[in-house]
């Protein structure tokens, strides 16, 4: 008999879908918590139980222990399965768990302990004779202890927050003088980030790999490892692309990294899914960087080259049962690749996006998952993390698995909020990932500022949009009036009826015309280029277009009269009739509305109403996604209204404040 | 049923003939059009500099994208303003037609204010009247768009005058009938103008241009002395502020057409319609594209007109209606984007059989309630002792008589000749059809300007004859010649157009789609419920 049959999912987004999924295919019963900000979210649909836990702030929702355990006690959970992030690696909640008769999905507490700290884990890591970066885990934590201990290790030296993960209180010191300076900031930031300001040095391993092993252990003494993943492709040491097996990875390292990770968990009678990164060097030397105590973002792509399915194996050992397999009956064939889709802009220096998601269509294909947490309609707020899914390709080999991971991301049909795709596309088409020489430098190496920028949009793409809008409105209206047959369309007695509209192309505003032809095409001005179109079909949200000759491929989406969102091979530009906004914006005072870029909170606001203000004029800062806007005044004027206020909280597009431009 | 099976051969010389010589009459009404658009367009840099648009992009801006528009009266004014055919400038400085704002079928007019200032033509009135009078019938909401000089005081006439308060006058029948009629003021509508927007039910002003005043600041200062600024006598935020003659401001035309397109949309006018019953139907088997190379130009050559009815009508199938009886006349049930349809056309003069024929075909339209399409290519009733004998005018008095009294729709094509009382009995001009259109090789008149000389040459002949004195050949000759080129030169579908004789010429390809068109604004009308008043909306 099973030890527990319900299950409590203390998550969100895709990985409470993830673990959902194989728990109900199990027979279990599921709980989901969610917050006021989640309550239309996939994973409360799918539980069999949801409960409110809070508002949207994480620490009063998805980190409230006391909320989540009186959740689970109101719903007769009887195991608790945290995720990744939130409460996965927090002793406490496993203690608590405990304490509360819960069945925790995870290691013991004391393995997370011991693995949260970054020192206590190296220290006793070196002690079980798993190879680590040289460096300096000491509790001496004075600036003469770590001075002395770098003349050791050698520079570069990377400093590094014991207690943290996620690159923060992480300094990477080329030179024995910038030592002092990196040790107070990141001291600093360590404890404001994770409440403990120790640090750790480590010998900083120029362009390594990251390697990472899938390990299991049940509560019978049994350790297998399920292979590796390359994770080396990271921006500011997050994970943005993973794969497995690591393209540069031979039987004999696999057998030793594998070896050394068994060792690692086994050293601490760890228990249940752990993964033990390392980093590898390029002469095939690798070392051990810190143990993940929970389920990993990346684990999909070890499921699809093992055929395993993960949570199953977590409950399995959460229930006490042995694992069932020993190392050699675990296989590894083929190839996978993940890549993480977040809201943000490539061009904003990453900077995360807010949005509705207007419309979201996975593009089905052979071997190609999407664990997604999001539905159309879902608003992505600014509380969580922005990853709103992986997209993973499994191919016999990797060429496969790449080249169904990129049309698989340029079929997807996503609009509502700016997104990472079109960089994920970029790094797939890299001829140096494609080679499988990425390495943690790739992406700092292979992209440029301009290589991030907004695309400028070309002639094609400005015609096919217009004609997009055209044919949108036009059906639209089609909709609403009493007897008009469709042969009647694009027709007038007395000639072509031009339609214009105007779009930004990077600092220009191109005049596009349309005008349609007796054979059903378009004749369309676009600035001085003049191009034919013809829609060969159009759906809901994609459409079959040729220009001059060319086919092309395109998706879109129009949430309102005024805007075209419009992607081809994957790559998304949004067109924006000025034409039709001109007149709505000049009716207020001249240009001068200041709206809120995305949900936030205003932490500063600087002007008055009455004040004069110049284009560059800082009128507030909104706080979002942990990162500080300025809001900037574009034209001259005198401030007339000022609704922004300090501390409030504010949505997107909301009215912060008016600016009367001075009259001509 | 099946369809038509025709004898066209699209690949002959005969077809090539055809096709070239109608569409070089099709260019020569691009070029007319294309001359006061070029003209109007000439002022282009002035809107600009004074951040207006042109009156054409007024239009466009105020229709809906991608939904058909049917221009009306595009030729009106062509020859009336200057005999010149070379400088003429069709139009009369006003664009008029029925296209959709927000999804709502509309009549509009606007100002064709880069001609003259949208100063008033002889035929401008007129056509805006005319205009009204289909807005009244067809129960469409009136919007004009109106930037005008007013009336030329040069060329004033007293009739232009005194038929112009009908304009007024049917924005107030309008009114009442529960028609809105909605004004943007773009530019100045002095004196007279000023009523239009006084009387229309909403007023949208441009701030800064849009002005309405009884008398501008010239007569002002001529009338009583006072020197006043044309923004206080007239400007639009004045009326917005202190008369309330304005009901929405706009900071400029683009956002006044704008505001003009949601009050449009706010009307909900569509509530009080109900939606048809789409019949599934198949596009016409024969491309209608190849109508330009079944017709002859020239009327004198015979043709069967279900060739052209099988590129109308679709799946190009159709009824023949008494083919072996009165057989010139051609009476086809039929369906036009699956709307049922009696068509009536010519294979050569009317004989008594075929007008008893037409007379009983109007009637069976009418008892079915089956909306009447008449294909004018007819030189007239058939003359003579045996015709006469067999009753040709009681037989053809009973065909006009239907025409006269059906209830119908009836949709009138001059597609040929139409002369005499033909014309008549195939729902001419005179017997008020919903909708007439002309093809550019068209000729209507009393009777072809060949035929006029050769009567009066018969008759000059008789004369003479009876009195006995020799015939001046010499002198019959020249008549001859002033008279063909009198009629003729009044019997061109460009010139008849010019006056209004007809909706307006159109390109013989599109036949198919202006049919559809008005047969769906003919069933909009007749299904729309109205709520009128009495009086219609005051502006208290």
């Amino acid at each position: 008999m099973r030890k527990f049959n319900s299950i409590l999912v203390a998550n969100r987004g895709e990985i409470a879908v993830r673990v959902m999924r194989t728990a109900k295919s199990l027979g279990y019963r599921t709980v989901a918590v969610y917050s006021e900000a989640d309550a239309g979210a996939p994973h409360v649909a799918m539980a069999d139980e949801a409960v409110l836990i809070g508002p949207a702030p994480v620490g009063q929702s998805y980190l409230d222990m006391t909320r989540i355990l009186k959740a689970a006690e109101e719903t007769g959970a009887e195991a608790i399965h945290p995720g990744y992030g939130f409460l996965s690696e927090n002793a406490e909640f496993a203690r608590a768990c405990e304490k509360a008769g819960l069945v925790f999905i995870g290691p013991t507490s004391e393995a997370i302990d011991l693995m949260g700290n970054k020192a206590a884990a190296k220290r006793r890591m070196i002690e079980a004779g798993v190879p680590c970066v040289p460096g300096y885990e000491d509790k001496d934590q004075s600036d003469e202890a770590f001075i002395s201990a770098s003349e050791k290790i050698g520079f570069p030296i990377m400093v590094k927050a014991a207690a943290g993960g996620g690159g923060r209180g992480m300094r990477l010191v080329h030179a024995a003088k910038d030592l002092p300076a990196a040790l107070s900031s990141a001291k600093s930031e360590a404890l404001n980030a994770f409440g403990s300001d120790e640090l750790i040095l480590e010998k900083a391993i120029i362009e390594p790999r990251h390697v990472e092993l899938q390990v299991f252990a049940d509560s019978h003494g049994n350790v297998i490892h399920l292979g590796e993943r390359d994770c080396s492709v990271q921006r500011r040491h997050q994970k943005v692309v993973e794969e497995a097996p690591c393209p540069v990875m031979t039987e004999e390292l696999r057998g030793k990294m594998g070896a050394a990770a068994i060792e690692a968990a086994r050293s601490i009678g760890y228990r249940g899914a752990g993964t033990v990164e390392f980093l590898l060097d390029a002469a095939g030397n690798f070392y051990f960087l810190e143990m993940n105590t929970r389920l990993q973002v990346e684990h999909p792509v070890t499921e699809l080259v093992t055929g395993l399915d993960l949570v199953a194996l977590q409950l399995k050992i959460a229930n006490d049962d042995p694992l069932g397999m020993t190392q050699e009956d675990v296989r590894l064939s083929g190839h996978a690749i993940e890549v993480r889709l977040y809201a943000e802009d490539p061009a904003q220096d990453f900077l995360p996006c807010t949005g509705r998601i207007t419309n979201w269509i996975p593009a089905e294909g052979d071997d190609v998952r999407f664990d997604a947490g999001i539905v159309e309609g879902q608003e992505i707020s600014p509380f969580y993390d922005p990853m709103i899914a992986k997209v993973i390709a499994y191919g016999e080999s990797r060429e496969v698995a790449r080249h169904r991971l990129i049309e698989a991301l340029k079929r997807t049909v996503l609009f509502g909020l700016t997104t990472n795709r079109g960089f994920l596309i970029d790094i797939l088409a890299k001829e140096k990932f494609a080679d499988g020489g990425a390495t943690t430098a790739f992406i700092g190496e292979e992209f440029t500022e301009g290589d991030l920028a907004d695309a400028v949009p070309d002639a094609p793409s400005m015609a096919m949009a217009a004609v997009l809008q055209y044919r949108i409105e036009r059906d639209r209206t089609l909709a609403n009036t009493v007897f008009v047959t469709e042969g009647l369309l694009d027709w007038s007695n007395g000639g072509a009826l031009i339609t214009h509209y105007a779009y930004q192309a990077g600092d220009e505003k191109v005049d596009v015309a349309v005008s349609p032809q007796r054979d059903g095409s378009y004749l369309v001005a676009a600035g001085e280029a003049e191009l034919s179109v013809e829609v060969l079909s159009q759906g809901a949200s994609t459409a079959l277009i040729r220009v001059d000759g060319r086919r092309h491929h395109v998706q879109f989406a129009a949430p309102s009269d005024s805007l075209l969102e419009f992607a081809e091979s994957g790559k998304a530009l949004r067109f924006t009739n000025l034409i039709a906004l001109a007149a709505s914006a000049e009716a207020g005072p001249a240009g001068g509305r200041i709206t809120a870029p995305m949900h936030g909170t205003i932490i500063e606001v600087f002007v008055s109403e009455g004040d004069q203000v110049e284009p560059g004029t800082r009128l507030a800062v909104l706080e979002a996604m942990k990162m500080q806007h300025d809001i900037i005044a574009e034209v001259p004027g005198v401030v007339q209204l000022v609704a922004a206020v300090k501390a409030a909280q504010v949505a997107v597009d909301a009215l912060l404040f008016e600016i009367e431009t001075a009259a001509e | 049923m099946t369809a038509f099976a025709s004898k066209i051969v699209s690949s002959s010389d005969a077809f090539a003939t055809n096709r070239a010589e109608m569409l070089a009459l099709v260019g020569e009404l691009h070029t007319l059009k294309d001359r006061a658009r070029a003209l109007s367009e000439r002022r282009r840099p002035r809107f600009e500099e004074r951040g207006q648009l042109t009156p054409r992009e007024r239009l466009i801006r105020l229709l809906d994208p991608g939904m058909p528009f049917l221009e009306l009266y595009g030729l009106a004014n062509f020859c009336v303003d200057t005999t010149d055919r070379e400088k003429s400038i069709p139009g009369a400085s006003l664009l008029a037609g029925i296209g959709f704002i927000k999804g709502v079928r509309c009549m509009i007019c606007a100002s064709d204010s880069g001609i003259n200032a949208g100063a008033m033509t002889q035929r401008t009135g007129e056509k805006m009247r005319f205009c009204q009078d289909m807005a009244l019938d067809k129960k469409l909401p009136f919007v004009h768009l109106v930037e005008s000089a007013g009336a030329n005081l040069l060329q004033y006439q007293v009739e232009s005058w005194a038929r112009g308060g009908g304009g007024f006058q049917r924005l107030a029948k309008l009114s009442a009938a529960g028609i809105p009629t909605l004004v943007v003021l773009h530019g100045p509508s002095t004196a007279g103008g000023a009523y239009f927007p006084g009387m229309s039910d909403y007023v949208i002003g441009i701030k800064g241009r849009g002005r309405a005043s009884l008398g501008g600041a010239a007569l002002v200062r001529a009338a009583t002395g006072e020197i006043s600024d044309e923004e206080e006598l007239a400007g639009s935020e004045m009326h917005a502020t202190k008369t309330g003659l304005v009901e929405y401001l706009a900071e400029d035309d683009a956002h006044g057409l704008l505001v003009a397109r949601e009050v449009i949309g706010r009307l909900d006018w569509n509530k009080n319609c109900p939606r048809p019953h789409l019949k599934v139907f198949k596009e016409p088997l024969y491309d209608p594209e190849e109508i330009a190379g079944v017709v002859p130009v020239d009327y004198r050559r015979p043709y069967d007109v279900r060739e052209v009815v099988a590129r109308l009508v679709d799946g190009s199938e159709f009824e023949d209606f008494k083919p072996g009886y009165g057989s010139t006349l051609v009476c086809l049930q039929a369906s036009i984007y699956g709307h049922a349809v009696g068509i009536v056309g010519n294979n050569g003069p009317i004989d008594p059989d075929g007008a008893a024929k037409g007379g009983q075909f109007f009637q069976l339209c009418d008892q079915a309630d089956i909306p009447l399409v008449f294909l004018n290519n007819i030189t007239g009733y058939m003359v003579g002792k045996e015709y006469e004998q067999k009753g040709m005018i009681k037989h053809g008095s009973k065909m006009i008589q239907a025409v006269s009294n059906v209830r119908v729709p009836k949709l009138t094509l001059y597609i040929g000749a139409s002369f005499g009382a033909g014309n008549y009995g195939m729902g001419g001009y005179a017997y008020e059809p919903d909708f007439l259109f002309a093809w550019p090789n068209a000729k209507t008149g009393v009777m072809g300007g060949e035929q006029a000389a050769l009567t009066m040459d018969q008759v000059a002949r008789s004369g003479a004859e009876r009195k006995g004195q020799p015939v001046d050949e010499e002198a019959l000759a020249k008549q001859k010649e002033r008279l063909i080129n009198h009629f003729d030169s009044q019997a061109d579908a460009f010139y008849t157009s010019g006056r209004l004789l007809d909706h307006g010429v159109i390109d013989p390809r599109d036949s198919r789609k202006v049919l559809g068109f008005a047969l769906q604004t003919c069933w909009e009308a007749r299904n729309r419920k109205l709520q009128p008043n009495s009086f219609g909306v005051g502006r208290l």
